[in-house]
């Protein structure tokens, strides 16, 4: 692999990385806890919206965010081999 | 059947499904006995690592924490999930592509020293020894709750069965017995969290139930009639500063964990590495995602139960009976009112209830068959077994591999290497068992340092070895020297000196988050003022940056 090939792949990586845990630090710990009294004033179902992101829905960000880079990698492994 | 003559037939059973696959999966050589010949698949491993990942705390008690925590107690939950997307971000895949065996391995190659080496080995020691220390007294705790068995004994058969396996099979025989571990707990942990769910809402999927029944609104209500805080009110605990810094650094100390790294190298490839990261998560959000509904309703049918009844009322309901025997609950109606009743100050409070009842009294109060009461024992023997055959691993690697092998002897053969490593899983079972029985009283103020210290050492150096190739031998001593130094002093001061958390009010849980930001910004710059690593380092860097396996 060359040198400029290998170097797009290397930006192409880091691109879906930072991309992925903007998201990550922005429901965990931005939404979660920073925003999670103003939001408490939204309900989901019965339960206040921040609370609802704290105790459950961030895990499950979380989840989808490693399939999400697994899968995008598989492409950008393929596009670049 | 009793339940104990179940707690006895399922732990015999699931002891042998044990010792059968450690049995099935011995190995002579290091490759094996290390990394498991690099041949889990992906799922498999996803498995694994949520066992090996999910202790006695996590299934025993941490339902438990959140109860009485309410809001606060996120902090567990998204601490220890959220970890899991920095290490299949920037960790997983890239120390699998360089293929060693151990997290040492990988800092005195990357940093081409044996003092930075020396440091890791040091570091992953310590942090693993505190964390077996804990998982060998859950085994105990375990046993003599259910089967009335001395602690001391139930340690003991333990160590043998954890020794079993992780001699012989080593690395291979824990992942496979990991792999079991894992369905056995999470089967004992949904059984009794479906059968409350249905039981109070009406449905049973507890994560729905919890979402859309009215059952946190009473809750609430409730809460605010006794003059508790609302459940989901936030920061009744904590400060939001607090809240902020200790999820961080559980998160960062979740990635930086020895026991969770290796288990990446065991795979095929760097692919199955990204996958199987999301596998573990995937299995482990099944039960952080029940804990919280569980905590809900237990709290709620445990204030409903008991609050504003008479002692013979509730005297009469049999778990109740059971768990006042074994002290694990208390009720004294102070006031003479004939009324039992739960006040937030202790001077009136009738009832106190100790956190681990709320998940091992859960099949009880919903009365259901002793089968699944002995199924929450096994589960429980499960997580505290895995968790501590994973650790019992990094300790025996890190001496037999990082410091004999890599350090004293590189000439060794192959069977002196395995042989060394079975000894010293020996060894380190003889000392977690020793720490098992006799817990040292500082136990449960060191679980802080586990990871603390894991935020503020491995993880800098391991992500800046990969993503800065400008970062040297110089800087990543010095930040993780810096890291350790601060964390540790701070730890030790706030709980052995009184001192008072002065930065900021952060807590001795949450102060892993500067050490880590310390240890970033002293390598970082020391690094810049210092040469760069020699020209091989540097290609190592780029080979780990090039697609494929």
């Amino acid at each position: 692999m060359n040198q400029n090939k290998r170097r797009a792949y290397w930006r192409a990586n880091t691109n879906l990385i930072v991309n992925l845990l903007i998201v990550w630090g922005a429901v965990s710990l931005l939404l979660g806890i920073f925003l999670v009294i103003p939001l408490n004033s939204i309900s989901l179902g019965n339960l206040p919206l921040g609370f609802w992101i704290a105790q459950q829905g961030s895990i499950f960000v979380f989840v989808a965010l490693i399939f999400i880079y697994a899968i995008q990698m598989d492409k950008i492994d393929r596009k670049y081999k | 059947m009793s339940v104990e003559i179940w707690t006895i037939l399922l732990v015999i059973i699931s002891f042998l499904i044990y010792t059968y696959i450690g049995w099935r999966s011995r190995v002579q050589d290091s490759k094996g006995f290390f990394v498991a010949q690099q041949g889990v698949p992906a799922i498999a491993n996803g498995a694994a690592t949520a066992a090996d990942w999910m202790s006695a705390a996590s299934f025993i008690s941490m339902a438990g924490l959140i109860s009485f925590l309410g809001y606060d107690g996120s902090i567990y939950l998204m601490g220890w999930t959220g970890g899991y997307v920095l290490l299949a971000l920037l960790l997983a895949p890239y120390l699998r592509k360089f293929g060693k065996y151990t997290v040492p391995d990988f800092v005195g190659d990357r940093y081409y020293s044996n003092i930075a080496r020396l440091v890791a080995v040091v570091a992953a020691i310590f942090v693993s020894l505190t964390y077996v220390a804990g998982q060998m007294r859950g085994v105990g705790i375990v046993f003599s709750r259910f089967l009335q068995v001395p602690v001391e004994v139930g340690v003991i058969i333990g160590m043998v069965i954890v020794g079993f396996f992780a001699v012989l099979g080593g690395m291979k025989g824990i992942t496979w017995t990991q792999v079991a571990q894992y369905f056995i707990l999470i089967i004992a942990y949904i059984i009794p969290a479906v059968a409350i769910a249905w039981i109070l809402t009406g449905n049973p999927i507890p994560q729905v139930a919890f979402t859309f029944s009215d059952i946190v609104q009473k809750l609430n209500a409730v809460q605010v009639d006794l003059g508790f805080q609302e459940y989901t009110q936030p920061f009744a605990n904590k400060s939001m500063l607090d809240i902020l810094f200790i999820t961080i650094a559980l998160m960062v100390g979740t990635a930086g964990l020895p026991h969770v790294i290796v288990r990446f190298y065991t795979v095929p490839n760097v692919r199955a590495a990204r996958y199987s990261a999301g596998w573990a998560l995937l299995f482990i959000a099944l039960l952080y995602t029940t804990a919280p509904a569980m905590a809900a309703f237990a709290r709620y049918n445990l204030i409903d139960s008991l609050h504003n009844h008479t002692l013979e009322e509730v005297r009469q309901l049999d778990w109740v009976k059971k768990w006042e025997n074994t002290g694990l609950l208390t009720l004294e109606d102070k006031n003479g009112d004939e009324l039992i009743e739960l006040t937030p100050d202790k001077e009136t409070n009738e009832i106190t209830i100790d956190r681990d009842i709320i998940v091992l009294s859960t099949p009880e109060v919903a009365k259901l068959a002793p089968g699944v009461i002995a199924l929450v024992a096994a589960g429980g023997l499960a997580a505290a077994l895995s968790t501590a055959s994973g650790l019992l691993l990094v300790i025996s690697s890190s001496v037999a591999h990082d410091i004999y092998y890599r350090m004293i002897n590189p000439h060794a053969s192959e069977s002196t290497r395995v042989m060394v490593g079975r000894v010293m899983v020996g060894l380190a079972i003889a000392i977690a068992g020793y720490f098992g029985i006799n817990p040292p009283g500082f136990v449960a103020q060191v679980v802080a340092f586990a990871f603390g210290l894991a935020a503020a050492s491995f993880f800098p150096v391991i992500i800046l070895g990969i993503f800065d190739k400008r970062t040297n031998r110089e800087g990543a001593i010095c930040g993780m020297v810096v890291g350790l130094i601060f964390t540790s002093i701070y730890i030790i001061g706030i709980k052995f000196y009184a001192m008072t958390p002065w930065f900021f009010g952060v807590s001795a849980e949450g102060i892993g988050t500067v050490g880590m930001f310390l240890n970033f910004v002293v390598t970082l710059i020391v690094s810049r003022l210092t040469s760069p690593p020699p020209l091989e380092v540097q290609e190592m860097v780029k080979m780990l940056r090039t697609p494929g396996s």
